[in-house]
């Protein structure tokens, strides 16, 4: 039998970690608990789960971030006007999360968390830079999301700290929010590939700043500032993005898996950059 | 441990072993068979459940989780002999065939319901999605769930 704990404060949380430093954290379950009964059944030390948690399921506003609670469901964020009106490319990626279950038990920190490839979330926070917030008991610490996860499921998270939070830049200064997923179905799907970009078009049409990141193409979401910079001066159209695209081909460094091969998602991750032609200003 | 939820409007306190499934106390524990398990990793909905009115699946829920909860299942939905218009509108409309999705959609229908009263066609596809059917087609549910919406609506 495992222990399974439900803090409701940050205090509840420590006493519980000094008592059971082993412990497995969760919110949702919705990873953890899939992979359980195959590869943790009666191994796991103890559980904690951080739904009660309340200091932690928040949105809040500062000048120029937004702040986001790791136990806030992906539910709560869709319905959250902030989210809407100032996040539209956060928003789009989280419209095309698992289905509405999981987004009614799933949270913004467990998906990040769990550092998959095909996080949904990952590709708009990267370029929403986001910085993440790690607490233990002693300290706190900000690390960038580009470094804070290293690898497929890979963080820097250590024992005893828990991500207590995500603080994204507004993009003010971009007029393009564009996210898109390709799956094998509509509903439930993992990521094939994915890509989220911020774009501000000039009046006369021109790219005057850019922002690519690609999910489900490499170990960890893909970003190179030379890619962001080949689209600037260029108008939104075929023939200006298919040297961009054919870059983006060239980067990204898929593998095969029961998906799709790594030579379609290669091809699909330079066809998401010609989607932007449909993308509209905001 | 012992743990104190209201299922289906009544009081209950029964002692578990925290890390079963919530899915196993409601079926065994309480008698609930209404929930279904499919495929007990998230991906198919047959053992949704409203947790204080709002969808969750049972399958990855720990028995400690359900403490303090308002608990719906299906068994929930009939006020006594009268069955829930959604109930009604899925034996109107021919949504059941073998049976095993349907209490998972009823209440993934009424967790959507909850959030938002007036959904379209479209809504109501998206809100049962996490749902899955191998038997009807989704037409017939659809057909249902919008049948009910559209009662409500009209006794508003």
């Amino acid at each position: 039998m495992t222990q399974v704990y439900l803090p409701r404060t940050l205090t509840e949380l420590w006493t519980y970690l000094d008592g059971e430093p082993e412990a497995l954290i969760y919110t949702g379950g919705t990873d953890l608990l899939v992979k359980m009964p195959a590869e943790n059944a009666n191994t796991a030390p103890a559980l904690i789960c951080l739904e009660r948690l309340g200091e932690l399921r928040c949105i809040r506003e500062t000048a120029d971030s937004i702040l986001i609670g790791s136990t806030t469901t992906h539910a709560e964020l869709l319905r959250h006007p902030l989210i809407l009106a100032q996040l539209p490319v956060l928003a789009q990626a989280l419209q095309t999360l698992g289905s509405p279950l999981i987004r009614n038990m799933g949270t913004i920190g467990g998906n990040i968390c769990t550092a998959s490839p095909a996080g949904d979330t990952l590709p708009p926070l990267y370029i929403l830079e986001a910085e993440v917030e790690l607490h233990s008991r002693k300290a706190v610490r900000i690390l960038p999301i580009r470094e804070f996860i290293s690898g497929p499921g890979k963080t820097q998270l250590q024992k005893g700290e828990i991500l207590s939070g995500v603080a994204v830049k507004k993009p003010a200064d971009y007029n393009i929010h564009h996210f898109e997923k390709v799956g094998q179905r509509k509903s439930m799907a993992c990521a094939v590939a994915s890509m989220a970009a911020l774009l501000r078009l000039s009046p006369s049409g021109l790219i005057e700043a850019a922002r690519l990141a690609l999910g489900s193409v490499g170990p960890t979401v893909v970003t190179a500032t030379a890619i962001d910079e080949s689209l600037i001066g260029k108008k939104l159209s075929l023939t200006s993005l298919a040297a961009t695209a054919e870059r983006i081909r060239q980067l990204v460094a898929p593998i095969d898996d029961v998906r799709a091969s790594a030579d379609y998602r290669r091809t699909v991750s330079g066809n998401l950059l010609l989607r932007l032609l449909d993308a509209r200003t905001q | 441990m012992t743990i104190h939820f209201i299922l289906n409007g009544e009081k209950t306190t029964l002692n578990v072993t925290p890390d079963r499934r919530a899915v196993d106390v409601l079926r065994e524990d309480c008698g609930r068979t209404g929930t279904k398990e499919g495929c007990g990793a998230g991906e198919c909905g047959a053992c949704t459940i409203l947790v204080d009115g709002e969808s969750r699946l049972s399958c990855l829920m720990l028995a400690a989780q359900l403490e303090g909860r308002k608990i719906t299942t299906i068994e929930g939905m009939a006020v006594r002999d009268s069955l829930h218009p959604l109930q009604n509108a899925f034996i109107r409309h021919g949504a059941v065939q073998c049976g095993f999705c349907t209490p998972g959609m009823i209440l993934a229908a009424t967790s959507l319901m909850n959030h938002n009263p007036h959904p379209t066609r479209a809504d109501i596809r998206a809100g049962l999605s996490g749902n899955l059917c191998r038997c009807t087609g989704y037409q017939k549910i659809v057909d249902a769930v919008e049948a009910a919406v559209r009662l409500e609506e009209e006794k508003s």
